[in-house]
């Protein structure tokens, strides 16, 4: 079976888990922003974890199914209508045969996550599904009027999913490996600065607005590896919490690393929202 | 060898040159030391470490080189570029002199970045000035340009924008992700210009 696509919104990327292993050639990572979210959606329908679905920013998605399958609909809260009538968020949907699946706009959040009975089966590359927004590796985003096939089913759709959802709260943070470019305590600092997201934070980047961090060297280090969650400070002193499509190698310094549980708050966060870090416990 | 935890998961292994950078990220992968194995130009980013607690005693091991060098590969380049003149210039010498000093060395694939596919290729003689980067990057720079910056030479895996100093261009396929190796100069590679101007 297959998905017509007839309405997209801001932006519509197919996601899974996404391709590590390849960072060395330059690949981002990729995948799902919000991993939890768009989990729980590919258990609600009875996927694997590593099936693809779709990560909707700001609500938008129309698609109409040519055959009946389950759906479902999770992340950032939005109204889920099938034919014009309500449906439940983060729930199992049934999308029967000719009907039309849409997502409205969240009040709060932004990205939405659409699991699809069976999974995306768009071609994968380097073994993954999901769209680099960074180096455009993977399928491209999609638009309207494209038909997106759809895997075999192989479970059943979730009665209850009684997972419990992760609870939002600061970012915690490690220290990071230059840490001593900051001139004072790196996660300190950043622990004390108030911080708001900046409207130019991406699948790239959470770039964050408050008082530049005081750099002890502005020059340029020879380019490293960088981490999922690194918070790398540019010369203007402003830190970006690195996502999903970071690059692989960079010059700047990485003072502080935000934990991995942590970042998905990072996918729903809005331009303008304050960000909190604190610092991790020792393992 | 110097180790700097990266967050929960990563280990930064500090070694003293591209070459050792190089090997010790042949060696790791070999090992299946981590999920990514990353080299960076004086560093290389263990990332998923298999076993964080153990990497110090699995790296005492490990000597530069201990793996063999890595395939050669040579690219046709028609040297044609925009920035030829400017490199004369910086050099002081005649553009034929340009073409002769890119193609004399074995390059080494020291790592990648920027792009999927775009290796730094470490190689160019040490006694040649640094190459400034263009004070505002060409918003767009052709597929398989050949270029410099700093020590590095790079050739573009696709269009994209650039300020790295463009010398020719070549028409090899550095980016198939279709393919087994997706990337014609992954790190370790060694790599040769022929002329084919």
């Amino acid at each position: 079976m297959s998905l017509l696509v007839r309405g997209v919104g801001a932006s519509v990327l197919v996601q899974d888990l996404g391709r590590p292993g390849w960072a060395h050639l330059g690949v981002p990572r990729s995948g799902a922003l919000d991993l939890p979210a768009a989990a729980l959606a590919q258990r609600l329908v009875g996927n694997e974890p590593s099936a693809a679905g779709l990560e909707v920013l700001l609500g938008g998605l129309e698609v109409g199914a040519d055959d009946a399958v389950w759906v479902a609909v999770t992340g950032a809260p939005c109204q889920v209508d099938v034919d014009g009538r309500s449906r439940e968020f983060a729930a199992p949907v049934w999308l029967p045969a000719g009907g039309t699946l849409k997502l409205g706009r969240p009040a709060t959040g932004l990205r939405s996550y659409v699991a699809v009975a069976g999974g995306v089966a768009v071609e994968p590359v380097l073994g993954s599904r999901s769209t680099d927004t960074l180096g455009r590796v993977g399928p491209p985003p999609v638009a309207v009027g494209d038909v997106l096939s759809v895997g075999t089913t192989s479970g059943s759709p979730a009665a209850v999913d009684a997972t419990r959802p992760p609870a939002p709260g600061p970012l915690r943070l490690q220290p990071g490996p230059r840490a001593e470019r900051i001139d004072g305590d790196a996660v300190d600092l950043l622990c004390r600065t108030s911080y708001t997201v900046s409207p130019d934070s991406d699948r790239i980047g959470l770039r964050l607005v408050g008082d530049p961090l005081p750099l002890a060297r502005s020059e340029e280090l020879p380019s490293e590896g960088m981490v999922l969650g690194a918070v790398q400070v540019p010369p203007d002193g402003r830190p970006v919490v690195f996502l999903a499509d970071h690059p692989t190698t960079g010059g700047y310094p990485v003072v502080a690393v935000v934990d991995e549980a942590d970042l998905w708050q990072c996918a729903q966060l809005r331009p303008g929202e304050p960000v909190r870090f604190t610092r991790a416990a020792r393992r | 060898m110097h180790l700097l935890p990266v967050g929960r998961e990563a280990v930064l292994v500090e070694v003293g040159s591209s070459a050792e950078a190089v090997s010790l990220a042949a060696w790791a992968r070999d090992h299946r030391l981590a999920t990514d194995v990353v080299p960076g130009a004086e560093t290389v980013l263990l990332d998923g470490a298999v076993d964080r607690d153990r990497l110090p005693d699995l790296l005492a091991s490990w000597r530069p080189g201990a793996v063999p060098e890595g395939p050669e590969v040579v690219v046709p380049v028609v040297y044609d570029g925009p920035d030829l003149a400017f490199l004369a210039d910086h050099w002081g010498c005649t553009t034929d002199d340009v073409v002769q000093r890119h193609r004399s060395p074995v390059y080494v694939s020291a790592f990648c970045g920027f792009s999927p596919g775009f290796a730094y290729l470490s190689g160019l003689p040490g006694d040649l000035a640094e190459v400034p980067r263009r004070g505002s990057p060409r918003t767009r720079v052709p597929a398989g340009s050949v270029a410099l910056a700093g020590r590095w030479c790079g050739v573009y895996p696709g269009a994209t924008p650039g300020g790295w100093r463009l010398l020719g261009h070549t028409d090899a396929t550095l980016w198939d992700p279709a393919q087994a190796e997706p990337a014609l100069l992954a790190p370790g590679t060694r790599v040769r210009f022929e002329d084919v101007g």
